[in-house]
Order: C-alpha cells, then structure tokens, then sequence
C-alpha cells in the first residue's frame, strides 16, 4: 500500500519535473493529435488534377503562405506542417485522402478543402472523429450547421446570401423585371438559383421568365443565350463559372442582347473574365464582392495589395497575379493562422473549434473595406458580408453599404 | 418561327467548331485506324504554342504557320517515340497509351500557362455576319476554312500518291507494304497531318470558347460524335456530321420539353447511336464487309 | 471516298486469343494469396484496410469489364454508368427505403444486369471503335441523368446521398472498416470464382468463341445475339454489385464520383493487369488507386504528367499487362525447378 502510494507520489513529482523543465514555465500546454512543442499538422485535400484543376492553386498558394509564416518564426514558435493531398474532384478519392490525413499522417485539423461533393463526402467522417473541417473552401449555404455538424465550419459568403442580395435590388429597382437565369447545372448553380427564388419570394414565378442550365462539358453556351434573348428577359442573372461568363458577356454584345446584367462574384474578375471577355462588353455589369480584385487598378497602390504582392515575389513567383484564387487563398490562409494563434498552448481540436467560433470583427489583408469576420458559437459562418459593384471602364465601381445576408444551413 | 430560326444558326455557327474538330478525327483514323483521344488535347497545346508567339511578339500569320509546322514535326515526334515502339502490342494498350498523352499534355499545359482563360485573337473579326447576329464574321470564316480543309484532304486523299499510299496503308498494311509503301512512315505522317488539322481547328475555336488547358475536353467529345456520325472514312461526311449534331443539339434543348435543356447532350448521343443502329458505318462511310 | 465503295477486310480480333487455362490463377497460388488477405488487416492501419477494400472494389468492377472485353471481344467505355446504377441502387435502397445493405446489393446486380442487357442489344449492331463510342457516350450521359430534377427526391440530385456506414453484425468485436474489408472479400471471392467456373463453362466458350472469330463461332452455331447481349448483362450486373459495395464503403453518392474518368480508369485498370486475364483486374484496380498517390507525391503540379509517365513506362516495358509479368516469373520458376 505505501509503497504504491510511494510509487504514485515519484511519478507525480517526474511528471512535474518533466512539465516544468519542457516550458520553462508552468503554462498549461494541452495537444490533441497532430500538434506538439514544434510542430502543427495541418491537412487539405485540393483538386490539383481532373476537371477542377483550375482551383489546384489555392493548395499552392497556402501551402506558399505558410512557408511564409515558418520563416518568420513559426506560430507561438511552432512550425506549420501543411499536408496537402489531391483527389482530382471525385468524392470517393476525397473520402481515402480524408482518411490517410487523419489516420496515418494524423494531421490537427482538416483545413480548406475544395468543393461542396468532396466536402459533403468527408463532413461525416471527420465529425465523427472529432477533426475540424476548417473553413471549407466551397460556398455552399449547409455548412453553417453547427447543430449538426459541430465540426465543420465554412467561410466565404455563401452563395444564396449572395444571389439573396441581388435579388433584393432587383426588387427595390426593377420591380417590373422580366428576369432570365443562366445557371450551371450542380450544387454550385442550383444553391445560387434557390436563393434567388428565396429572395423574390411570391413574385419568382411572375418575374422569372426563363430558367436554363448548361453543363460544364459544353464547349459554349451559345444557344442558351440565344434562347434567353428571345425570351424577351430584360434583367439576366448570370451564375456561371469564368469561362462561361466570359462567354455570355461577349455573345451577348454580338447577338445585341442588352439586359440588366446581374453575374455572380464566383465570376468578378477583370483580370479572368472581364478582361478576356472584352472591356467594351461588360460595361454596367452588376456583381459583389468581398475582397479585392488583384487585377483592379483602383487598388494599385492599396498596403494590402503590396503586402500581397511581395509574399508573391518572395514565395511563390510563379503565381499568376491574375487568379482570384490566389487572393482567396491569401485571405483564408491568414484566418487559419488567427485562429492557431488565438489557441495559444492549448493546441486541441476542441479549442481550434471553440477559438474558430469566437471571432470577432476580424479584419483580414486584402478583405475589401468594411468587410469583417465575425463568428460565434451559432454562427459558423466566417465571412457574410459583401458589396455590390458595377463595371465601369476597367474597374469595379462600389456602391451601397456593406451588406450581410445569413442565410443558415 | 424566329426562335427555330436562331436556334438552327446558332447550331450552324458551333456545329463549325465540332466539323472542325471532326476533321481531324478522321485524318487520324484514316492513318492508323483509331480514334486518338489525347487528340484535342493535342490541339489545345498547339493552340497555346500559338498564342505563346504572338505574346513574344510573332504577328499572327506567322505564328499560324509556324504553329502548323510544329504541331506538323510534334505529331511525328510523338509517334515515332511514343506509338512506334507500341506498334505491336494490343490495340488496347494502344489506347491505354492515348490516356496517357492526354493526362501528360493537359497536365503540362496547366503548369506552363495556369487555368485563366484567355483572350484570343481572330483574323475575321466578330461583327455580324451579312446582317445576321447569330453568326458572326469570325463563325462564317471558321466554316469557310473547314470547308477548305476538306476540299484539300479530298484531293490528298483521292489524288495524291501520298495520300494514296496512307489510305492504303491503314486499309490493308500487308498489301500496302506488298506495293512498296512504307506503311510505319505513312502512320507517322498521318500524326503529323492530323496534329496540324488538329492545330488549325483549336486555332479557330479559341476565339469562341476562350483558351485554357480543359477548352477541348468537351469538344473533342463531340468532334468523336460527328466523325462517327458521318462516317469515320468520310471527311465529307464529318463536316455535315459536325453541323448536324449541332443544330440537332440546341433543337432538342429548345423544344423537347421538360428533359430537353437538361439533357441535349444524351439526347443528341442517343439520336447518334440510333443512326448507328441503322446505318452501322454512318451517314456517309462505306460499309465493311467482313469475311474470316 | 466515294460513298457507295465497299471494303473487304480480314480484321484481326481486337483482343487476341488468351487460352482459357491462362485466365486464372493456380489453386495453390490462388489460396496463398486469399490467406495473406485474410490475415492482413490484423497488422495494418484501418486506412489501409480502407485503401485495400478499395482496391477490391475496383478489381471487381475490372474483372466485370474483363468478361466483356476479354471474354467475349466487345470494348466498353461505359462501365462507370453502370457502376453509378449500382451505386444509386444501393444508396437509394439503404436510405429511403431502409432496406438493409447487404440485400440491396443483388438488387444493384439486377438492376444494373437489366439495363446491360437492355443496352447490349442495340450495341450489338456495333463493333470495335462505334460500339466504344456508344458506351463512352453513356458514361457521359449518366452524371447528367443522376442529375435529373424529377429524379433529386431519391438521388439528392446535384447534392449525392449520404448513406449510413454499417456496423459489424452480431456484435462481433471488429471495426467498420474491417468488418467492410471482410465482407468485400467475401463478395469478391464469390464472384472471382463465379467468374472463373462462368468462363469455363459453356456459355464462357461461346463469348471466347465470339471474341476469337465471330462469323466462325456463327457457323458453328453460336446463337451470337444472344451471347453478345448476355456478357453484356453479366458484365454490368457485376459492375453494379462492385458499384453497390462502393456505395456502402463510401458512404456517399454523387453525380460527380462517377464520371468518364472513372470509365477510363476501370479501362486503364484492364490493361495494365493484362486483358482477358482475372487476377490480374485485382492487379489494374491497384494501379488505378496507388499510382495517382505516387504522382502527387513526386509533384503536386504535374501529378497528371507524372502518372501519364508512369502509365507508358508500364506499357512500354509489358505490353500485354500484369499477365505478361506472371508468364514471365511462371518460365523462370519452371527453370529454376529443373
């Protein structure tokens, strides 16, 4: 009995011992996982082949950010061990590389995977493991659910507060609109069409004239434009991908189509779709944003565009300044290491979540004006806030307040 | 009525861009009896290549040229190091090894010039097209040069002893080669000159689709649907199969009511394979008799 | 060129003669490999075991493709359309209607079996590079129909279906991953052998017969219809069980897990395990799940350069697949005993 009693008491004194020695202090270090005095694993799963290759660059662009932050010392002195995998865009893929991070790389969270079917595939799987999916990389509304899914949190604006906003202008403007949609036939569209119905409400199916879909494997959208002109619709919501807008934009001003045109923010980009499309051709254009178009000359001299551009020269040359990917992962990359650093020494997933569920009026570098995270235990949403604009030359004009529209999950 | 008629020039003006790529389906096919599927890829890259040039400054009728000269020498580079050496193995492999080529090329062209789209330029220029807003001047002079192309293959095929000697060669190799043709050169010259149609079509379809490494994924698969549409041995038959399958798509999207938007492209792939049904070798391709 | 010429040729069969003893495996080396699989898990991460039920997944749906191509001499490029059947069928089953996994799995086989069947007989107008474009355009045509509105109360339409992982039954103390290992490999054993006996029965002689020479297996009095349309049918009903199983071990369905590229990569599945040979399918299916791993590792960038590298370097250094490989060592240990 005492000598037991002996036994426990030693242990305890070399358990403090060995606390005491470790730190330096007596700071309560707690780590699940993935995370240590020196190092914490974070995992990401990108699309850097198959068909949505396109958006590979923001793993890279991350992954460049956090070579960033290591070479400037690390967060509270801990390196960033960023483990990024590819699953080419197919859920199944999604599902084994979930699976490989969490169980044999054993990463601290899951950090801004790409799409709303990789996403949907894993969401299951990492909450019942426990493992935060942070700040997935997809707009869709269901991830703001933290009843159900208290480990999953989303982060931009989603797409039916976005659609949701437009909606309620086209109201407040052009009450006797005759409206043709233009969508993409996937979660993505049909998220961004449900909350444009949400917001006319009663008067959808008076306004809407037309609704059409295309695929993503068409080579053009011609027809349907065709199709939308003669419908005789005088307001044109665009919810399309870069290239089909590009598309759109310019077959509209040869077939002499000339509505009021609405183009969702997936597509707000001069230097990806205005530009190519022609400057002349997307005058009027109405869209939001969040965060500033790199390619926007108004922010040539902006600090948060410089200090962009120099982690750009300096970690990863060879990105193309014109992809707003870049930005975006720019931006969700910083609210990451916010959130590690909010956690302090008490690196567990459960802190990661609590600390990601308590920001407050955060502003980010290169976020637009005004614009500002904001997240509680409720609200797992991070960013709700965007800005209509409207092309004018060869710039986005702002105009309006800053509006936020949650719509929940 | 007005509807259906901007709907059938619509489908006119992208039927040109899948004629276009039909074109260069059947050359190869005609060379090496396949259908090659790193075949659009192939002509997204040349197309790049071209618009590399004109960012270095080369104007774009010499960047046109020179293009068509590389993707002439690249495509009998490829075979020559790439499908000479599978000359014996399995037709499968063969087409494994397509795969492959594909996965390469689109895979080194996102490297090189990233996912963006971008612009690029016309020789026609975009305004209407004798009045007509659905087609434009840049849409008229793409059908045009189809329309050349296939008169030029005609005559190669039917009047030259190159062309001659190619079709011989895919037809019957051993007899072929009994004749004193070269049947391995002609194979890789059918590369070559599929490479260079293939170049001219990504050229002319740029302009509308925009540039990017995944712009021909869809219009290769319809390109494969028009050759065989019209006849694999047939370029005539291409072409026609090319605008077919385009008006009949955007018809079948604009009056089938309920599925017809959501579904023009299965439909317009089920209406093909009804045709083969009937009409086994296409529209315009010559029946095989088969003996053992 | 002109339209009414007519070509006489003797085409060489597209898939050439594989004996029907050089189809399978040894009995012995055959129960060697089923032990090792048995006892493996024990020793390895619930991951791999995860990663290795895939594979046997995958190697089902192969050797399904295996029996169409390498049996009977018809080329599909279509084989994930039925695979989404199976899939949908399952997961539709299992969480709308509560029917338990394990028997909404013959069902995705008859489903998919019907529709193979049903496919077959148009297609079997068609040969060689038009039959291919028929079954590549169903491949193409079937995310878009899973995506259909009037069909989004059972699919999910564009969203997939989440289908609850299954529990050990009985209470048997062993993990899902293990328990789904396990229960793939029961399933895979039963059709790889039911494959096998197929093949070598009557009806596997009339596919080889047809897939050799089919005007000579016509004269002989092979019902060649008939034949062509039933390997048809098996090959999609067994694609759909395989489709089926990945619904359960994957616990989500969605128009976007069964596009082209999941055809392209059963086909690349078939050649590299070596065609008309089963065991090698198993082979293929582990190339098509390892080998893309391998690429990104070697550069995120230019993962799709590498494994296209990768994929000629296999072909270029055996042509005929994995069952190139097994004659190979099967020679030298014939060798080594004399």
């Amino acid at each position: 009995m005492s000598a037991i009693n002996l036994r426990l008491g030693a242990f305890a004194a070399a358990l403090a011992l060995l606390a005491a020695t470790s730190s330096g202090a007596f700071a309560q270090k707690k780590y699940d996982t993935g995370a240590s005095d020196t190092e914490i694993k974070i995992g990401n799963i990108m699309p850097y082949s198959g068909p949505a290759s396109a958006y590979g660059v923001i793993g890279k662009t991350e992954e460049a950010y956090f070579r960033k932050i290591n070479a400037e010392g690390g967060i509270n002195g801990r390196k960033i061990n960023f483990v990024s995998y590819d699953d080419a865009y197919s859920p199944p893929k999604t599902v084994e590389q979930v699976r490989k991070l969490v169980e044999s790389d054993e990463v601290l969270l899951v950090f801004n995977s790409l799409g709303t079917p990789p996403n949907t595939a894993i969401q299951k799987y990492l909450n019942s493991k426990k493992v935060p999916q942070l700040f997935v990389a997809t707009g869709a509304t269901k991830w703001n659910d933290p009843k159900e899914f208290p480990w999953t949190m989303g982060w931009q604006p989603n797409y039916q507060s976005e659609s949701q906003i437009y909606a309620k202008y086209i109201l407040k403007n052009y009450p006797n609109a005759k409206i043709g949609i233009l969508y993409q036939n996937d979660d993505y569209g049909k998220d961004y069409l449900k909350g444009f119905k949400d917001g006319l409400g009663a008067k959808a199916a008076s306004m809407i004239v037309l609704e059409e879909s295309y695929e993503v494997s068409q080579p053009t959208i011609d027809s349907h434009i065709v199709k939308l002109k003669s419908s005789g619709a005088d307001v044109f919501f665009n919810i399309t991908t870069p290239k089909f807008a590009a598309q759109a934009i310019k077959k509209n001003m040869e077939i002499g189509w000339k509505p009021v045109h609405f183009l969702n923010n997936v597509s707000a980009s001069i230097g990806s779709v205005m530009k190519p499309a022609g400057f002349e051709n997307g005058q009027d254009i109405i869209s939001s944003q969040y965060f500033k178009d790199p390619t926007d000359a108004q922010w040539k001299n902006d600090a948060a565009m410089k200090a962009w551009n120099e982690f750009l020269d300096k970690y990863y040359p060879e990105a193309n300044r014109a992809d707003a990917s870049v930005m975006y992962a720019y931006i969700v990359a910083q609210g990451l290491v916010h959130v590690l650093k909010a956690c302090g020494d008490d690196l567990t997933r459960a802190n990661v979540m609590k600390q990601a569920a308590s920001i407050k009026d955060l502003e980010l570098s290169g976020l637009l004006p005004g614009v500002k995270v904001n997240t509680s235990a409720t609200d797992f949403a991070p960013l709700s806030q965007l800005q209509l604009i409207r092309f004018k030359g060869e710039n986005w004009e702002r105009f309006g307040e800053i509006l936020s529209g949650d719509v929940g999950g | 009525m007005e509807l259906f008629t901007n709907q059938v020039l619509a489908g006119i003006a992208t039927g040109a861009i899948y004629a276009c790529m039909a074109l260069a389906v059947v050359m190869i096919y005609q060379a090496i009896d396949h259908l090659n599927f790193a075949q659009g890829e192939m002509a997204m890259f040349s197309t790049f290549i071209s618009w590399q040039l004109m960012q270095w400054g080369v104007p774009y009728w010499w960047s046109f040229l020179l293009t068509l000269a590389i993707s002439f020498a690249g495509g009998i580079l490829i075979e020559r190091l790439l499908f000479k050496p599978l000359a014996k193995a399995p037709v499968l492999t063969n087409v494994a090894g397509f795969i492959a080529l594909f996965a390469i090329v689109n895979s080194v062209a996102g490297l090189t010039w990233d996912f963006t789209i971008k612009q690029y330029p016309t020789p026609f220029g975009s305004a209407p097209f004798l009045g007509s807003q659905l087609i434009s001047t840049h849409q008229a002079g793409m059908i045009g040069v189809t329309l050349l192309m296939l008169v030029g293959l005609y005559l190669f095929f039917q009047f030259t002893r190159i062309g001659l000697a190619m079709r011989a060669a895919a037809a019957l190799p051993e007899s072929a080669r009994l004749v004193g043709v070269n049947t391995s050169w002609m194979i890789a010259l059918g590369w070559g000159m599929a490479s260079a149609i293939g170049a001219v079509a990504g050229i002319l379809i740029a302009p509308v689709v925009f540039l990017e490494p995944n712009m021909m994924g869809g219009v290769l698969v319809y390109g494969f649907a028009a050759a065989v549409l019209g006849g694999l041995s047939s370029p005539l038959g291409a072409v026609i199969g090319g605008f077919l399958v385009g008006v009949f798509e955007n018809l079948a999207g604009t009056y089938i009511p309920g599925v017809g938007n959501e579904l023009k492209l299965p439909i317009a792939l089920a209406l093909i394979i009804t045709v083969l049904v009937f009409k086994p070798a296409g529209l315009f391709g010559r029946a095989i008799v088969k003996r053992v | 060129m002109s339209v009414a010429a007519e070509d006489t040729v003797t085409e060489a069969p597209a898939v050439e003669a594989v004996p029907k003893r050089a189809m399978t495996l040894g009995t012995g080396t055959s129960l060697v490999i089923l032990a090792a699989l048995l006892v493996t898990p024990v020793f390895v991460k619930n991951f791999v075991v995860f990663q290795m039920t895939m594979v046997m997944i995958y190697g089902i749906a192969v050797l399904a493709l295996n029996i169409l191509t390498g049996g009977s001499g018809q080329f599909s490029l279509g084989q994930s359309a039925f695979y989404a059947l199976g899939a949908y069928t399952s997961a539709v089953l299992m969480e709308n209607f509560n029917v338990n996994y394990a028997l909404t799995l013959p069902i995705a086989g008859l489903v998919s079996f019907g529709a193979g069947y049903l496919f077959g007989k148009p297609a079997l107008r068609l040969s060689g590079i038009y039959l291919a474009l028929a079954t590549f355009a169903l491949a193409v045509a079937m995310p878009q129909l899973l995506k259909l509105h009037f069909l989004e109360h059972w699919t999910g339409g564009v969203q997939g279906l989440t289908v609850m992982k299954p529990d050990a039954p009985f209470g048997l103390p062993i993990g899902q991953d293990k328990w789904l290992y396990y229960f793939t490999l029961a399933i895979s054993v039963a059709i790889y052998v039911g494959s096998v006996n197929l093949l070598r029965s009557r009806s596997g002689r009339a596919f080889m017969s047809i897939r050799d020479n089919e005007i000579a297996a016509s004269a002989m009095g092979v019902d060649v219809a008939q034949y062509k349309t039933l390997a048809f049918g098996v090959s999609a009903g067994i694609t759909g069980i395989a489709g089926g199983l990945s619904a359960i071990v994957v616990a989500f369905v969605a128009p976007d897990s069964y596009t082209i590229n999941l055809a392209i990569a059963l086909f690349l599945g078939m050649v590299v395990g070596g065609v008309g040979w089963l065991p090698g399918s198993f082979v293929g299916a582990a190339f098509i799940i390892f080998v893309p791993n391998i690429a990104e590792s070697i550069s995120k960038g230019l993962s799709g350069a590498v494994f296209g590298v990768l994929l000629f370097i296999v072909i270029f250094l055996v042509p005929h697949g994995a069952r190139q490989v097994a004659i190979v060592a099967q020679q030298m240990l014939g060798k080594f005993k004399n």
